[in-house]
C-alpha cells in the first residue's frame, strides 16, 4: 500500500562531503517493511526521485542520500520547516520471515542506509547479523557507529585502505566476518553480483534503476528475472537470490 | 451568470461523463492508480498499448528525465493480446465502469489486424485507438506513422476487421501532419488521436554516452503542449474526424486549450508519473474553469477557434 502526503523537514545535514540526512515529519504508516522507498517531488523538476528509506517511527522517516545530480543537490539546500510532497510505503522491501539465525549485511556506500532498519528489526527478533560496509574511502564513512550502537559486528571495507580492511567488502568478508547464513545486500550491482558468485547462501538484494513513475505505471524500471519480468519499484527493489538474472 | 455546467462529450457514438483520458503508457491497466482513487471520475481509460506477443521492451535505462518532461524508450512492454484479453481487461472492469480505450500497436500489418480482430470481439471496449508510430519490420523499420499510405494501409486493414470506432494515434514525427491525418480519414478512420510521443535524447556528460541504453527515446511532458496544440488545431480543421488531443496536458485549462483547438476528448500522460492524482485533479478542477470561462456545455467549446 502506498500513499502521497506532505512531509515537513525536521533536519537536512551532511553526514559526509556528499551524504546528507534528511528527516521528514509526516504519515509513515504506509512504510512497513525496511528497504521500501519514498518518491519525493522537487520544484522544477519534472519526475520524483526515489530515495531509500533508513529508519522510520510513528512520526517520521529518515532517508540518506548523496549529491549526486540536480535533484539531490536541491534537496541539499532544503531547511527545515520546509515542506516535501512525497510518496511513501512504495517497493516490497526486505523480508526477515526466514530461518536465518547468523545473516550477514552488506551494504556499498549509498546502499548502507535500507540496512539499518533491518539491522534493527533482526536484532530485535533475536538474530544476530554482523554488517559489512564498503566505501572509497575513509573521509566517506557514515554510519558506523549508528550501526555498533545496535549491539552487533561492524566491518568496514575502504578501497585506498584508508580504514578498515583495504579492498572490496568481499576482502572484509573473508578476513573478518565467518559463519553466516544468509546476506541481505544493497550497494552497486558489481557488489552485488560478486556477493551472489563468491557466497553460496540464500539471500536478499536490492537493485536500483532509472525510473519513470516509482509506483509500477510506467514499466520504465523493468528487469528480467527467473520469476518473470518484475518492476524495480513495486515487484522490487529487492530481489530473492534464486531468481536473479545477471 | 451561469449555472449549467455540463463536462459531457460523445466520441463516435460513446458517451463520455468528461474529456479526461489517461494516455496509453502512462497508466498501465489502471491497478496502480486505483490505490490513489476511484477511477470512475475519470472520462475513459487508455490501456497500455498491447501487441500480438508479450514484450519485455527495450533494455535499461529506458527513462531519462528533461525539463519539461520525460524520454522514455520502454519499448512497448505488455503481455500480449490474449493475457490483456483474459487477464487485463477483466481485472480493470472490475475496478472501472466508465468506456475503455484498447490500444494496439503492431510491427506488421497482419499483426495489427490479428489484435483488432481479437479485441474486436470484447465487449468492454469500445473504442479502439491504433498506434502506428511502431517501426515496420517489412520496411526497413520505418515507422507506420510516418508516411500517407503506410498509415492508411495500417487503417484499411484493421477497420476490416472490427466495427468498434478506431481511432488512429499519430506520429509528430514527421513533416506533414495534415497528410498523415486525411489519408487516415480517407482510409475509414473514425477518429484521429494525436500526438504521441516526440523523439528526442539526453546525455550523460560524465559518462559520455546516452542516458537511455536505447541512445534515444520519445519526449512527452509539459514542454510538448504548444506543438500537440498546433497539431490538433491542424488535423481538427483538415478533417471532418473526432480528435483526441494528448502531449502536456497537466492542468484544466490545457484540456479547455484542447479543445478549444478542436479536440473532443483530451488524454493526459507524463503528468500521472510525476502526480498519481493528476487525471482526478483535473476533472475536479474542470467546474472551476468553465464557470470562470463563462463555459456551460464544455462540448460548445470544440474547435472554436479556427
Amino acid at each position: 500500500m502506498y500513499k502521497k502526503g506532505l512531509y515537513t523537514i525536521v533536519e537536512n545535514r551532511p553526514l559526509t562531503a556528499a551524504v546528507w540526512r534528511m528527516v521528514l515529519a509526516g504519515d509513515t504508516q504506509y512504510i512497513v517493511r525496511p528497504g521500501q522507498f519514498i518518491d519525493i517531488a522537487i520544484d522544477g523538476l519534472f519526475l520524483r526521485r526515489p530515495i531509500s528509506v533508513c529508519d522510520w517511527d510513528d512520526s517520521t522517516v529518515t532517508i540518506i542520500y548523496k549529491v549526486v545530480g540536480k535533484g539531490t543537490e536541491a534537496m541539499s539546500r532544503m531547511a527545515s520547516g520546509g515542506v516535501l510532497d512525497c510518496l511513501t510505503g512504495l517497493g516490497n522491501g526486505f523480508a526477515t520471515d526466514n530461518g536465518s539465525q547468523s545473516p550477514l549485511l552488506v551494504g556499498g556506500g549509498v546502499g548502507v542506509p535500507p540496512l539499518y532498519n533491518l539491522c534493527k528489526r533482526l536484532t530485535a527478533e533475536g538474530r544476530r547479523p554482523t554488517v559489512v560496509m564498503g566505501f572509497s574511502t575513509a573521509g566517506e564513512i557514515f554510519y558506523r557507529e549508528e550501526f555498533e550502537k545496535l549491539g552487533v559486528d561492524v566491518h568496514v571495507a575502504t578501497a585506498d585502505g584508508s580504514f578498515g580492511v583495504r579492498g572490496l567488502v568481499t576482502d572484509a568478508i573473508d578476513a573478518a566476518a565467518a559463519g553466516f547464513d544468509y546476506i541481505y545486500a544493497c550497494g552497486p550491482v558489481p557488489m552485488l553480483r560478486a556477493l551472489y558468485d563468491r557466497y553460496d547462501v540464500p539471500g536478499q538484494f536490492s537493485f536500483e534503476e532509472r525510473m519513470g513513475c516509482g509506483f509500477g505505471a510506467c514499466m520504465g524500471c523493468s528487469c528480467k528475472t527467473k520469476y518473470g519480468n518484475k518492476r524495480i519499484c513495486v515487484d522490487g527493489p529487492v530481489l530473492k537470490r534464486e531468481e536473479i538474472i545477471w | 451568470m451561469v449555472n449549467v455546467c455540463d463536462t459531457g462529450v460523445e466520441l463516435c457514438g460513446v458517451r463520455l461523463d468528461n474529456p479526461v483520458i489517461p494516455a496509453s503508457g502512462t497508466f498501465g491497466f489502471g491497478r496502480e492508480f486505483a490505490e490513489f482513487y476511484d477511477l470512475d471520475i475519470l472520462g475513459a481509460i487508455s490501456v497500455k498499448g498491447t501487441t500480438r506477443e508479450a514484450r519485455f521492451g527495450n533494455p535499461t535505462p529506458r527513462i531519462a528525465e528533461c525539463r519539461g518532461g520525460v524520454i522514455n524508450s520502454v519499448g512497448l512492454q505488455n503481455p500480449g493480446i490474449d493475457a490483456v484479453i483474459g487477464e487485463e481487461l477483466p481485472a480493470l472492469r472490475r475496478i472501472f465502469h466508465k468506456p475503455i480505450i484498447a490500444n494496439i500497436s503492431g510491427f506488421s500489418i497482419d499483426e495489427y489486424e490479428e489484435c483488432c480482430a481479437k479485441i474486436d470481439h470484447e465487449e468492454q471496449v469500445e473504442i479502439i485507438e491504433v498506434n502506428i508510430s511502431c517501426p515496420n519490420v517489412h520496411n526497413g523499420g520505418m515507422s507506420f506513422g510516418t508516411s500517407p499510405g503506410s498509415a492508411a494501409a495500417v487503417t484499411r486493414a484493421v477497420k476490416g476487421v472490427t466495427t468498434k470506432p478506431v481511432f488512429m494515434k499519430l506520429s509528430p514525427n514527421v513533416g506533414d501532419i495534415v497528410s498523415i491525418a486525411r489519408a487516415c480519414e480517407d482510409a475509414g478512420a473514425d477518429g484521429i488521436c494525436l500526438i504521441n510521443t516526440m523523439l528526442g535524447m539526453r546525455i550523460d556528460t560524465m559518462r559520455r554516452r546516452p542516458v537511455i541504453a536505447n541512445k534515444m527515446g520519445g519526449f512527452s511532458g509539459d514542454a510538448i503542449f504548444p506543438i500537440a496544440l498546433r497539431m490538433v488545431y491542424q488535423v481538427a480543421g483538415a478533417c471532418a474526424l473526432p480528435v483526441m488531443g494528448c502531449g502536456g496536458v497537466s492542468c484544466a485549462d490545457d484540456v479547455i486549450e484542447m479543445m478549444m483547438a478542436g479536440a473532443t476528448a483530451v488524454q493526459v500522460g507524463a503528468a500521472n508519473l510525476r502526480d498519481p492524482y493528476a487525471c482526478m485533479r483535473i476533472v475536479e478542477e474542470l467546474p472551476e474553469r468553465m464557470r470562470h470561462l463563462g463555459i456551460e456545455r464544455l462540448k460548445d467549446i470544440i474547435g472554436v477557434v479556427r
